[in-house]
């Protein structure tokens, strides 16, 4: 496996200022280091990777980094990734966002990805909160929990976004967390090669916002309760419900083939052209 | 297309994705909504049949988000849509102006604000088109004001965006979007296509942001080998995120200064008997059509009127109005909205001449007659 330092020397942007904006101990650039760890894995060609966020302190993530990069509006990673997915099929597109860019201002957006199987992965960094605004609550946020705007404790029911994006119709569902990095590396692998729309939610710690107003210690208190919560799939199937209270299932949740977006997009355009070369005095 | 130019009855909107195709269109995203539906309808049919892509999206605001996306992996994006769902455009708009990605929104309005009048014909959106996303940016936006012009101004509307990286708005009016008319268009040969200009050094030297000797700088598309960075956050030439001062100033002003050196050639203006006019009319969309038949009434009965006819709104071209200046004595802008453009000639006239504006909201289009009638008056 490729080492640290050559990591940073192949993927990271040498003419980029650092260091970077995310807080000691946050969970996001361990979550960034494996999904490069991946594609290095893959071997797959920069030139060839498209990498594009949304808002957020995850939407940072793609200008540190050595591929085609889109920084785009809040909640609208998606739509854009969608049309230059469209527009250059060939490209691998992945998507890095966050629980309140993806779920809240782009829930629409997502879910409609979903239903759509276009061929992105899409990369959820889920730490139940708004950090880069300062630890508002988010649509993950648990039901009793804290944040700065509801500091007597959240009476919205979160979003299991997992669950939410199956209904959907995401053919490739993985969730693991930012403690668990080799199944991270290994489940983002498989979505890349997984041919559809493929989402990976990621559990991880924002022990500035989060950690700090709920009192969940520090970010290695918070990696031990991701490694506590988190139980794997092969295991869970053989739970009572009961007993799966409180933990979070990970792995590959999900995974089925249908038709992908773009390659029936291929049909279409094969079948207008028959359609027109057939009508007697042709291209009108 | 046809290969030969001919007689064809079409109606603005069918024109204006005509238009989009005869300019090299080959992205459409966009969202049902009337007046402008017919466009998505046709270009979601003759697209996959030019090897271009059609993709409905769940609202506007992912129309747009896909048309730049499109963009940036190097196809001609475009989309069309009315008020509300140019409302919903605007922050991506801002975005596109920022990051200098070409593309062009068609936006047939309708009465408004909110859902408003959705089949009736209206100009309310010539100031949102201008100042609908939040900030300081420029922006350009182009009037038909015949189906054959919806056409002309859709393909010239694509070439602008393209040579100046900036959005490019073509503000249409219902009328003019679903009046059928015969036209003639020409063949697709003689319509003269500008591409965005691309980067010919190696990648390792690009700098996305650069700006050459035109203002402009070149644009590498997704998957060409030249890794950069596009954001909405204020940048530097390499197209990073920056707070320095100096390179913030440098991105705003420098997307200024591009349209202001374009300025001349991105303004459209048509002027008809001005040049013995002591009246003008300036109208712009379907004003211009109850104008000229006003103006032909007026000059029977010996008034000296003339028409300026805006074809861009934005940047204003102000020089059509101060060439004509000293020779005027009354000036009537004519608009179905409370008075947009008026504002901007009572700007440029600075007290010279005396302007009345003569609006209409109620979904009906102001008649030759009420023209005349208004002139008459003004020049008694």
């Amino acid at each position: 496996m490729i080492s640290n330092s050559q990591l940073v020397n192949k993927y990271f942007r040498h003419n980029k200022k650092f260091p970077h904006i995310w807080c000691p101990g946050c969970g996001i650039g361990t979550i960034l280091g494996n999904m490069l760890r991946a594609i290095d894995a893959l071997a797959l060609d920069k030139n060839d990777i498209a990498f594009v966020s949304g808002i957020g302190c995850t939407g940072r993530a793609p200008v540190y980094v050595d591929f085609n990069t889109l920084h785009t509006t809040h909640g609208r990673a998606l739509p854009f990734a969608t049309g230059l997915k469209l527009a250059r099929p060939e490209l691998k597109v992945l998507v890095a966002t966050g629980d309140g860019d993806a779920t809240a201002i782009g829930g629409n957006h997502l879910i409609h990805a979903c239903r759509r199987n276009i061929d992105i992965t899409t990369i959820i960094f889920n730490n139940y909160i708004y950090g880069m605004t300062g630890g508002q609550y988010s649509p993950t946020t648990p039901h009793g929990d804290k944040a700065s705007t509801c500091k007597l404790g959240n009476i919205e029911r979160p979003f299991n976004i997992s669950q939410l994006v199956e209904a959907a119709g995401a053919t490739f569902v993985g969730r693991t967390t930012s403690y668990h990095t080799l199944q991270l590396q290994n489940i983002i692998k498989k979505a890349i090669l997984h041919k559809g729309f493929s989402v990976v939610e990621v559990i991880t710690h924002c022990p500035t916002t989060y950690g700090r107003i709920n009192k969940k210690g520090n970010a290695v208190d918070m990696l031990k309760w991701q490694k506590e919560v988190a139980i794997d799939k092969s295991r869970a199937d053989k739970m009572e419900p009961k007993e799966l209270e409180g933990k979070i299932v990970t792995g590959i949740l999900i995974e089925k083939q249908l038709p992908e977006f773009c390659e029936q997009y291929d049909n279409i355009i094969e079948a207008a052209q028959n359609l027109k070369n057939s009508k007697p005095g042709g291209s009108k | 297309m046809n290969k030969k130019s001919s007689y064809q009855l079409m109606q603005g909107n069918e024109a204006a994705a005509e238009g989009a195709l005869a300019a090299g269109v080959s992205f459409f995203a966009g969202y049902p909504i009337t007046p402008s539906t017919e466009i998505a309808e046709i270009l979601a049919d003759r697209l996959p049949a030019n090897g271009g892509k059609f993709i409905q999206m769940e609202d506007e605001i992912g129309s747009i988000a896909a048309i730049i996306g499109a963009s940036i992996g190097g196809c001609k994006a475009l989309t069309a849509t009315s008020g509300p769902g140019f409302s919903l455009m605007q922050e991506n708009l801002g975005f596109a102006c920022l990051a200098e990605i070409p593309l062009v929104i068609v936006n047939v309005m309708r009465g408004g604000p909110s859902t408003g009048m959705p089949t009736s014909p209206s100009q309310g959106d010539v100031m949102q088109a201008r100042w609908g996303t939040h900030g300081d940016h420029p922006i350009i936006v182009l009037t038909p004001s015949s189906v054959e012009e919806a056409f002309h101004y859709t393909v010239k509307a694509v070439n602008f965006a393209e040579k100046y990286r900036n959005p490019v708005i073509v503000l249409m009016d219902e009328v003019i979007g679903h009046m059928r008319a015969r036209v003639s268009l020409p063949p697709e040969s003689m319509v003269e296509r500008v591409n965005r200009v691309q980067p010919n050094m190696p990648p390792e030297w690009y700098l996305p942001y650069e700006r050459s000797a035109t203002g402009v700088a070149p644009m590498a598309s997704f998957g060409d080998g030249y890794r950069y960075h596009v954001t909405g956050l204020v940048h530097d030439a390499k197209g990073f995120p920056t707070a320095n001062p100096n390179e913030s100033r440098d991105n705003i002003r420098g997307l200024f200064t591009k349209i202001e050196r374009g300025f001349r050639e991105l303004c459209i203006v048509d002027y008809e008997q001005m040049d013995d006019a002591e009246h003008a009319i300036v109208a712009y969309g379907c004003m211009v059509l109850s104008a000229r038949s006003a103006l032909e009434q007026l000059r029977s009965s010996g008034r000296k009127v003339g028409l300026i006819k805006l074809g861009t709104l934005w940047p204003f071209p102000r020089f059509a109005l101060e060439h004509y200046l000293p020779q005027l004595k009354t000036i009537l802008v004519p608009e179905l909205n409370m008075g947009q453009i008026y504002r901007e000639v009572l700007r440029v006239n600075a007290g010279k001449a005396v302007i009345e504006k003569l609006n209409r909201v109620n979904g009906t289009i102001i008649t030759p007659n009420e023209i005349v009638k208004t002139v008459k008056g003004m020049t008694r």
